[in-house]
């Protein structure tokens, strides 16, 4: 018998881009997507279930449908998303909730596959240039977001400590870019002149979409567990960053930075306090467990700038593509209805 | 002394020249696995500051127009030289002095160009929090003094990593206070010897003292600015604002000491604490020991 998958956040850019993915896979047997929000993206096969931000209808579902493997792809991690107490209750409380759900007698799951991020290390002036796995924070979180994520991997920790029998495996992604992703920087890459700090050129590492998928795919394959660092080789400084991506830099003053971006956010340029600390001080993580593990990098750094560069040129070119837009009604009967014909 | 000059002094050669754009593929052909970090090595680099933010052009034309102050205005002066490994990591450890202590870029100029081999010099977070400073110190050869840091320098890319156990209350001392040496910290640099596995070379600097003595310290505008100490130099007394950026033309004498090497394994979790501050006292002790003997000898500040 094949897996049996649960995406939570199939809304989202990445639950929708798994979806995609396993659905390639014929070993899967069942995919269910949860989300509040329609999927973004075409499913052949995904079955979505509409649920509220913080997934209390999970355990109903883990019981009915026996699911062996759930991929939680939705921590959100960009606070310009929407507001803090959202970003609290679809991080903290949906994957409390899930964990309940995956832990309850009865369940059969076996693997669980969390995506995190690299905003877990935080990032300060004391920091490493690399973060290892276990490297400690150099200072307790201060932003919404990050505090959200510590507790979430304390959740994941307390979880595969009760349930040795499951396969807990935890990615911490670094940045993400590439030509379909929306992020913060790539926001700001986006905007006629890159925003910087004054008297401070930090070192970046970025991780490409395809990359991230790969990595989600390659664990679930691999049955690997644990946490590992998720990030394209090398660290890039944000003046060469933005060199490649053929923008200028405009400076943000280092002191009072909050006040300015306070100001831009009005005018709709948003510039998160995480995202002002990594223009100031960068964040390096080692990937090389990852790599010692068997998993190889299409993307380098470098790789995934230069490749949201090029997908920025052919955008100022042609325009966005064409989204793709969820009917509920046409869905349904392409799935369900006795008159389409199925192999 | 015989003098080496080497113009490509670092194994990563700045790749300039090579093909930069043009690219059709963007994603790299064939990914070794276990490729350790060698960013320059990737062809879609268009710029040569490498993962420790150190930048090979940048360095080329300072050590260009820092040459002659090292040759001419310090005169430095080494001896011992033999006793730095020509090649696998090491960890230097010297005295610190100096308001703007001048003697970090002698020792790391005079060994790149005395010895062949680049240094990366550790030093405080606070350096990491100025604006403009952190960059080129950064692009300069200078690292966060973080355990991690120091660790993968030392033990996975074998450097010579430079750093000054007394931290900020070396350079931080009173002219009356010179040549005697504040405590070790807490030994942090011998945990981080014996964890990687490499030996420590103690270096005696003398020289630095005078190039810019501290009459004064101002409390109220340390604390007011958030830097460790604030300094009223000689230099700023006789030379007015230029003073600030002046340093006397003190020639610097350089003893290194023979290497000291640990008999523990590398790689441990934890080392005994009395073994790290036994040794830690000894190296300070060593330097001390030398600082008195090259102060017999020195017969002026000015021409050693």
């Amino acid at each position: 018998m094949g897996r049996r998958v649960l995406i939570t956040g199939l809304g989202s850019f990445w639950g929708g881009r798994m979806a995609q993915a396993l659905e390639l896979d014929p070993d899967v047997d069942v995919i269910i997507g949860l989300d509040a929000r329609e999927p973004t993206v075409a499913l052949e096969r995904t079955e979505y279930v509409r649920s509220d931000p913080s997934y209390s209808i999970l355990s109903r579902i883990v019981r009915a449908t026996k699911v062996d493997t759930i991929v939680h792809t939705f921590l959100v991690v960009d606070s310009t998303q929407m507001p803090a107490r959202q970003v609290h209750e679809i991080n903290v409380i949906g994957t409390m909730n899930l964990f309940a759900a995956a832990g309850q007698p009865g369940a059969e799951v076996k693997t669980v596959l969390v995506k995190s991020s690299t905003l877990v290390y935080g990032c300060t002036h004391r920091d490493p240039v690399w973060f290892a796995e276990d490297t400690p924070r150099s200072r307790p979180p201060r932003h919404r977001v990050e505090r959200s994520l510590v507790e979430v991997e304390s959740y994941v920790r307390d979880y595969a400590v009760d349930n040795p029998h499951v396969d807990v495996c935890m990615l911490r992604f670094s940045n993400v870019l590439g030509p379909d992703i929306v992020t913060p920087i790539a926001k700001a890459l986006q905007l006629p002149v890159a925003p910087a700090v004054f008297g401070f050129d930090p070192r970046l590492q970025f991780v490409h979409e395809d990359d991230v998928i790969r990595a989600l795919l390659y664990v679930l394959e691999s049955g690997l567990t644990g946490i590992f660092n998720v990030a394209g080789d090398g660290l890039l400084p944000w003046s060469e960053i933005a060199t490649i991506c053929g923008k200028r830099r405009a400076y943000l003053p280092p002191v009072g930075t909050g006040l300015v971006t306070g100001g831009l956010s009005r005018l709709g340029i948003d510039l998160p306090p995480e995202l002002v600390e990594l223009l100031t001080y960068g964040r390096g993580v080692d990937n090389r467990r990852l790599v010692r593990a068997g998993f190889t990098y299409d993307y380098t750094t470098a790789g995934t700038v230069e490749s949201f560069a090029q997908s920025q040129r052919l955008r100022s070119t042609v325009g966005d593509p064409e989204a793709y837009r969820y009917e509920q009604d046409v869905e349904q009967f392409f799935r369900h209805s006795p008159a389409v014909i199925r192999e | 002394m015989a003098r080496e000059v080497n113009s490509q002094q670092t194994p990563k050669g700045n790749p300039k020249g090579k093909v930069r754009s043009k690219l059709r593929a963007v994603a790299r052909p064939d990914p070794e696995p276990g490729d350790d970090h060698e960013p320059l090595s990737d062809p879609l680099r268009r710029g040569d500051v490498d993962e420790w933010g150190r930048s090979e052009s940048l360095r080329q034309l300072l050590r260009t127009v820092y040459d002659p102050i090292y040759q001419h205005w310090f005169r430095a002066e080494w001896e011992g030289l033999e006793h730095i490994p020509k090649a696998g990591g090491a960890l230097l450890v010297a005295n610190h002095a100096g308001a703007i202590p001048s003697d970090a870029p002698t020792i790391m100029h005079g060994i790149e160009t005395e010895l062949g081999r680049p240094l990366y010099g550790l030093a405080d977070e606070m350096f990491k929090k100025l604006p403009v400073v952190n960059v080129y110190w950064q692009r300069l050869g200078g690292v966060q003094a973080h355990p991690d840091n120091a660790y993968r320098l030392l033990r996975e890319q074998g450097q010579l990593v430079l750093t000054f156990p007394e931290g900020s209350k070396g350079p931080g001392k009173l002219y009356q206070e010179r040549y005697k040496l504040r405590r070790f910290g807490r030994g942090g640099f011998v945990q981080i010897a014996m964890r990687a596995g490499v030996p420590i070379v103690p270096i005696a600097v003398v020289g630095a003292e005078e190039s810019m003595p501290i009459v004064y310290r101002s409390n109220l505008l340390a604390k007011l600015t958030g830097m460790p100490y604030f300094p009223i130099t000689a230099n700023m007394l006789l030379l007015g604002p230029l003073g600030a950026v002046t340093y006397f033309p003190a020639k610097f004498k350089l003893r290194v000491l023979p290497p000291v090497t640990f008999d523990e394994p590398p790689d441990q979790p934890r080392y005994s604490r009395s073994r790290i501050m036994d040794t830690s006292e000894a190296i300070r002790q060593q330097i001390q020991d030398a600082l008195h003997d090259m102060l017999r000898q020195r017969t002026s500040v000015w021409t050693g």
